[in-house]
């Protein structure tokens, strides 16, 4: 489950009021804050990217092409925060971080980028157009928060969009892969048959199938994980503001 | 000093803090375990397996051994209970997972229907290497099986009904896997042929016999009944010389095992197996070597957990 990347709900920028944890160090925030600035800045270029060539085309079809190596670009960077993870700079699980950015890059290598015929699909903008909006708010969330000023608009808007945002870019992920499935087949992509020397066969159609029946217990999970943040980050402000 | 004045126990929820139970005229040399039964008595639904109980609500469980005298409590103790939910018997778990691999290989082997093509049925694979395969995978599990009935002495009696769910898809959905493709009519035998399968049986057996021989001397340490926990000393028998270098030579024979199994079979499934279970014996020596460095002050220091001088 890719579409709004999650992160977990404790990021070193956590907006909880208990700090009770050792942030990372000064050199550790400064590159962090850079990286996030540079990502935020790289999802605005996609997002600009797809306006223009909207409004220079006319339509929504084929504007991947438009914005398809920033896309590799940037999504592919954010194999970094696995890193970040495992060197301790963010206190996220190493794990989850993984299992999420590694789903988005397949994706964007192993199905988009490795199939050209669904490369034209509108399922494709489907989903970049949610990962696009999820990320610039993220990543703007993450800066801000390393900064010790964030905007409630900005905590508002990434507990809030991935309502909308998350199945939308799951519906674009799961439409994207049965579309790929008929020319998977057809030309063997990916896939090792029986006889040969290790004993080993693959067939990537069938894994693409068992990959799309797995947002069946995936995505309730971490879509309602990312409900319950909700209740507890916003909730927070709400009771405030009520007198008893 | 306490004379010899019965107490009583008063047994508490760990979360709720509820008083569950209540006990009058208890010796005070009744141990955690006979206080377990009374209170299952009370209580049938949790049977005394299931129960943990502590000092402190957040605390760790206290041993069946302990006695309650000797425990840092008043002549009313206060317990506090979790529930550790359903529980099975190590035995129980180790019978099903292994059992499973053992006939799910055979089935393979044999080609029963709906495996392979319907040409194939029940047909043999023309392969000697196969049918060696076969003997070895087989052999491996009778092994664990008598093994587990007749050699290990456990410590815990049982653990979470769920592992036995995550330990059986482990072992028989690899077992699955690996029979699928060496059983295989397709199936190629190793590259380097007779010499290759020879290595491969060398290596196989003297890591079976070299495991099995570590399994007995781990059993002679420990007494029939008793949990007590001993370190593990090279014997007569060369197969527990590994003992000097090593503190869980089990796991370094199991990998030999896998090792020796992947090299006669050339496939890439059993060589995944044989990986993850190298990982999962690496983590499980590492907090075996942990425990053994802080329970004995003169533990060996040339000993490694599971690999010499590397791991």
């Amino acid at each position: 489950m890719s579409a709004p990347a999650m992160g977990t709900s404790k990021t070193a920028h956590s907006d909880s009021s208990n700090k009770k944890k050792k942030g990372p160090g000064t050199l550790a925030t400064a590159y962090l804050v850079i990286y996030n600035v540079v990502m935020t800045a790289g999802w605005l270029v996609i997002a600009v990217g797809l306006v223009r060539a909207y409004l220079a085309r006319g339509s929504y079809h084929g504007l991947y092409y438009s914005i398809e190596k920033p896309l590799k670009f940037f999504q592919t960077g954010a194999l970094l925060e696995i890193l970040h993870c495992a060197v301790g700079i963010v206190p996220s699980s190493v794990v989850l971080t993984g299992f999420q950015v590694m789903s988005r890059v397949f994706l964007t290598w192993a199905v988009t980028h490795s199939v050209r015929e669904v490369q034209s699909e509108d399922s494709v903008l489907l989903f970049v157009v949610a990962w696009t909006v999820t990320e610039i708010i993220r990543y703007s969330f993450y800066t801000f928060s390393l900064l010790n000023h964030l905007p409630y608009l900005i905590k508002w808007a990434r507990y809030t969009f991935f309502i909308v945002l998350y199945p939308m870019g799951v519906a674009g992920e799961l439409l994207t892969i049965y579309a790929a499935l008929p020319y998977v087949q057809k030309t063997g992509l990916y896939s090792i048959t029986l006889p040969n020397k290790y004993n080993f066969s693959f067939d990537y159609h069938t894994f693409l199938i068992l990959v799309m029946v797995s947002y069946i217990p995936l995505f309730p999970q971490l879509y309602f994980h990312m409900m319950r943040q909700r209740k507890k980050v916003l909730g927070h402000v709400e009771e405030y503001s009520k007198v008893e | 000093i306490k004379h010899n004045k019965k107490r009583q126990v008063e047994i508490l929820d760990a979360k709720t803090k509820d008083k569950l139970c209540f006990l009058d005229k208890v010796e005070p040399n009744a141990t955690i375990g006979e206080i377990k039964s009374m209170f299952h008595k009370s209580h049938p639904q949790w049977y005394p397996a299931r129960q943990s109980i502590r000092l402190d609500p957040k605390g760790k469980s206290l041993k069946d051994e302990d006695v309650l005298q000797h425990l840092p409590v008043g002549t009313t103790a206060t317990f506090y209970f979790r529930d550790l939910g359903a529980q099975i018997s190590w035995v129980t778990v180790f019978l099903t997972e292994y059992a499973g691999p053992l006939l799910i290989y055979l089935m393979f082997y044999f080609r029963v229907p709906f495996i392979y093509a319907p040409k194939y049925d029940f047909t043999t694979s023309k392969h000697w290497v196969v049918h060696l395969a076969c003997m070895c995978h087989s052999f491996h599990y009778v092994k664990r099986l008598l093994e587990t009935l007749f050699v290990h002495r456990f410590s815990h009696g049982t653990m979470p009904l769920r592992n036995i769910f995550k330990n059986c898809t482990y072992y028989w959905g690899f077992a699955a896997w690996m029979a699928y493709y060496i059983n295989h009519p397709l199936y190629t035998p190793p590259t380097y042929g007779e010499q290759q399968i020879r290595l491969a049986l060398t290596v196989f057996l003297f890591c079976q016999i070299g495991n099995f021989s570590i399994h007995i001397a781990l059993r002679n340490l420990r007494p029939p009944g008793s949990k007590t926990r001993k370190i593990p000393y090279p014997t007569k028998n060369p197969f527990t010389w590994i003992f000097l270098l090593v503190s869980c030579p089990n796991y370094t024979y199991e990998l030999g095992s896998w090792l020796g199994f992947t090299l006669m079979t050339q496939c890439l499934p059993v060589a995944f197996f044989t990986l993850v279970g190298f990982i999962q014996m690496t983590v499980w020596a590492k907090g075996k070597h942990r425990s053994y460095l802080k329970e004995f002050r003169d533990y060996p220091t040339l000993r490694s957990p599971i690999l010499p001088f590397i791991l």
